[in-house]
């Protein structure tokens, strides 16, 4: 039963988060500070999840050609 | 985005999946039993068809912003996952995406593993494998299907989308027998990132309460703000890249060189697998 969800979880790991987990982890993090800049802050923070896509992709790609 | 818009990028994203289940069930099939991988086919077929059936109406309970905060978030990791696959093997980082290669070790990895049936099926790994493939590259074509139909209501089209890729990378790869070598699936792989990661990034930003300033005509400016990004860090790789140091090692009164990986015909960015093999 263990090894059947083992197995499970890495599939849908492998499925939602890929070979990076930094692409999900920034996405989330950008997500986050977004919802609480602008139910928070009042500040309509359009600007930052592309800024965060873009940075996540960057800090990606560098660590897979330094790996 | 027109209906137009909508059938193209599900179309072109679910024919990207197509190739990749088409190069598994052909390996599986020919190498080993066809009876059996028809039978692992149906099967993840029937599974991917629960998934439909549950998750349409349980979307339908979800508030607008929750499901787009959520399914845009996914959309833009999905998306993230296919731009740096795509950007690595445009630069020569990552071998390009060789179907013909890949069904050569699927076909060798299918014909060295033992024969044996279960469960009423005459060829297990044949069943395995079919299902496996077709059930990963589906759920794909699924949630790329429901994410762009329910956000654009008209889940109809997006399916329709869906469908005809399927259909026509399945009649071309009955009428061909072989794996679709000559598709220039990381040019579509790229093209599709960048969408991906352009409306996940558009709807995650609204489902956490953002107003994009001219409202849908952001995405005028977000699509090609990504394509641009994604095409100037490629460029970036491919200066410094494999195939640069070995072009630069190859140069009258260079260095030996040190990197073994052949450099690549092509001259643009992502023209190399286009070309025939």
């Amino acid at each position: 039963m263990s090894r059947w969800l083992r197995s499970f979880g890495a599939f849908w790991y492998d499925f939602v988060i890929g070979d990076d987990w930094r692409g999900a982890a920034v996405v989330a993090c950008a997500l986050a500070l977004t919802a609480l800049l602008v139910h928070g802050a009042g500040v309509n923070a359009w600007w930052l999840l592309p800024a965060g896509v873009i940075v996540a992709l960057g800090w990606s790609l560098r660590h897979a050609i330094r790996s | 985005m027109n209906s137009a818009a909508l059938f193209l990028t599900v179309f072109v994203a679910c024919a990207v999946e197509a190739v990749e289940a088409l190069t598994i069930v052909l390996a599986a099939g020919l190498a080993r039993d066809w009876r059996s991988t028809f039978q692992g086919m149906a099967a993840a077929l029937v599974v991917l068809a629960a998934v439909v059936a549950a998750a349409g109406p349980a979307l339908t309970l979800f508030p607008l912003a929750v499901l787009r905060l959520v399914v845009g978030g996914l959309l833009a990791v999905f998306g993230l996952m296919w731009l740096r696959k795509a950007i690595l093997r445009a630069s020569g980082y990552k071998d390009l995406h060789d179907e013909a290669g890949i069904y050569e070790r699927q076909v060798a990895a299918a014909r060295a593993a033992s024969a044996g049936g279960r469960y009423g099926v005459r060829d297990w790994y044949a069943f395995t494998l079919s299902f496996k493939g077709v059930l990963l590259e589906g759920l794909e074509v699924v949630f790329i299907v429901i994410t762009f139909g329910e956000n654009q209501g008209n889940l109809g089209l997006a399916a329709l989308g869906a469908a005809a890729a399927v259909l026509v990378i399945a009649g071309v790869g009955v009428a061909a027998r072989a794996p679709l070598a000559r598709v220039p699936e990381n040019t579509m792989k790229f093209a599709v990132g960048v969408m991906l990661t352009s409306f996940g990034t558009f709807w995650g930003a609204e489902g956490a309460g953002v107003h994009w300033p001219g409202n849908d005509a952001a995405l005028l400016v977000v699509i090609p703000a990504i394509a641009l990004v994604c095409l100037g860090y490629t460029t970036l790789l491919r200066r410094t890249g494999p195939q640069a140091q070995t072009e630069v090692a190859g140069a009258p009164g260079a260095a030996p060189a040190t990197v073994t990986r052949p450099a690549s015909p092509a001259s643009g960015p992502f023209t190399s697998e286009e070309m025939p093999r």
